[in-house]
């Protein structure tokens, strides 16, 4: 069983890495969870943002936090993506097949997915 | 919504937005109810709105004129004979006690129950985008009860953030074990 001492475990490790995450936020995932982005499957789509950067590594480059509804409801789930002195890209009808595709060509590789974008519906 | 536990979700998003600082999602099982209770801290509502809030044309939302998330539980409350209350009080009459109680029962046996579906991935998602927030939650039932305090956790944690992936990891695995035990 978990018990509150393996979160003391947790503690000590993170301890070191606590300092690193100061200057995050690079790159900003926000995902739309108001009742539409929920209704349309948010839920599993920002779990997959969040395992998958730290999977690979990116929590101090990339920070995932959650909005309201961001007002294209029959587009949800919609994921924008924020990077400081670049374009906001706004993608839509995500899945977690399709965020794990963002993390690798876009915020990794640096390349809009335009297929996914909303200005190609 | 395929799940309650995405109702769940959607109705705490309310409680963030109303400034809450405590939020908890109780569930209170017997053979055959449901009871969630949701209740806030938040800023709460005038008695006026508080009339009109399971009208799909009362919202907040300032992009769309249809507020879809109390109509949307309310009616997975009363599809199963069922139904919800919602108490609150607005800061400006209650300047101490002032927030929201969101009451849900349904009944479990009957054909048309939501099942309550994936509880953990809410309560993880809720602490990650809130995790300034103090969550209580628990799910009492006739065959065990499980139980989180983001408070206690906190306590252990010091100042490691309760949004750190390997803590939201934790979380999740936390809550999953106690359901293992007990899960029909």
């Amino acid at each position: 069983m978990k018990s509150l001492a393996e979160l003391a475990a947790i503690r000590e490790k993170m301890q070191g890495k606590v300092v690193l995450r100061e200057g995050s936020g690079d790159i900003r995932v926000v995902v739309g969870m108001a009742t539409c982005g929920i209704a349309a499957g948010a839920r599993p789509v920002l779990s997959a943002f969040v395992e998958e950067i730290n999977n690979r590594d990116l929590a101090g480059k990339v920070t995932v936090s959650q909005t309201g509804c961001i007002g294209i409801c029959q587009f949800e789930p919609v994921v924008e993506i924020y990077e400081a002195d670049k374009e906001k890209v706004t993608y839509v009808k995500m899945t977690p097949d399709k965020a794990k595709e963002v993390i690798e060509k876009h915020i990794i590789g640096g390349k809009v997915i335009d297929e996914y974008t909303v200005s190609n519906i | 919504m395929k799940e309650l536990s995405l109702n769940i979700l959607d109705i705490a998003q309310n409680s963030i937005k109303a400034g809450a600082d405590t939020i908890s999602v109780i569930l209170t099982e017997t053979q055959d109810t449901l009871t969630i209770c949701i209740t806030d801290n938040g800023c709460g509502m005038k008695p006026d709105f508080l009339e009109a809030v399971t009208n799909p044309f009362t919202t907040t939302r300032t992009t769309r004129k249809v507020g879809l998330g109390i109509p949307l539980f309310k009616l997975a409350a009363e599809q199963t004979d069922g139904s919800l209350t919602i108490t609150s009080k607005h800061e400006s009459d209650f300047p101490v006690d002032h927030g929201t109680v969101v009451t849900a029962v349904f009944r479990t046996q009957h054909m048309d129950f939501t099942p309550l579906g994936d509880i953990a991935s809410t309560l993880t998602i809720l602490i990650q985008g809130s995790p300034d927030i103090h969550w209580i939650y628990t799910h009492t039932t006739p065959w065990g009860d499980v139980s989180l305090d983001t408070q206690e956790l906190k306590a252990v944690l010091g100042d490691v953030p309760l949004d750190t992936f390997e803590v939201i990891a934790w979380i999740s695995e936390y809550i999953k074990e106690q359901y293992s035990v007990f899960n029909k």
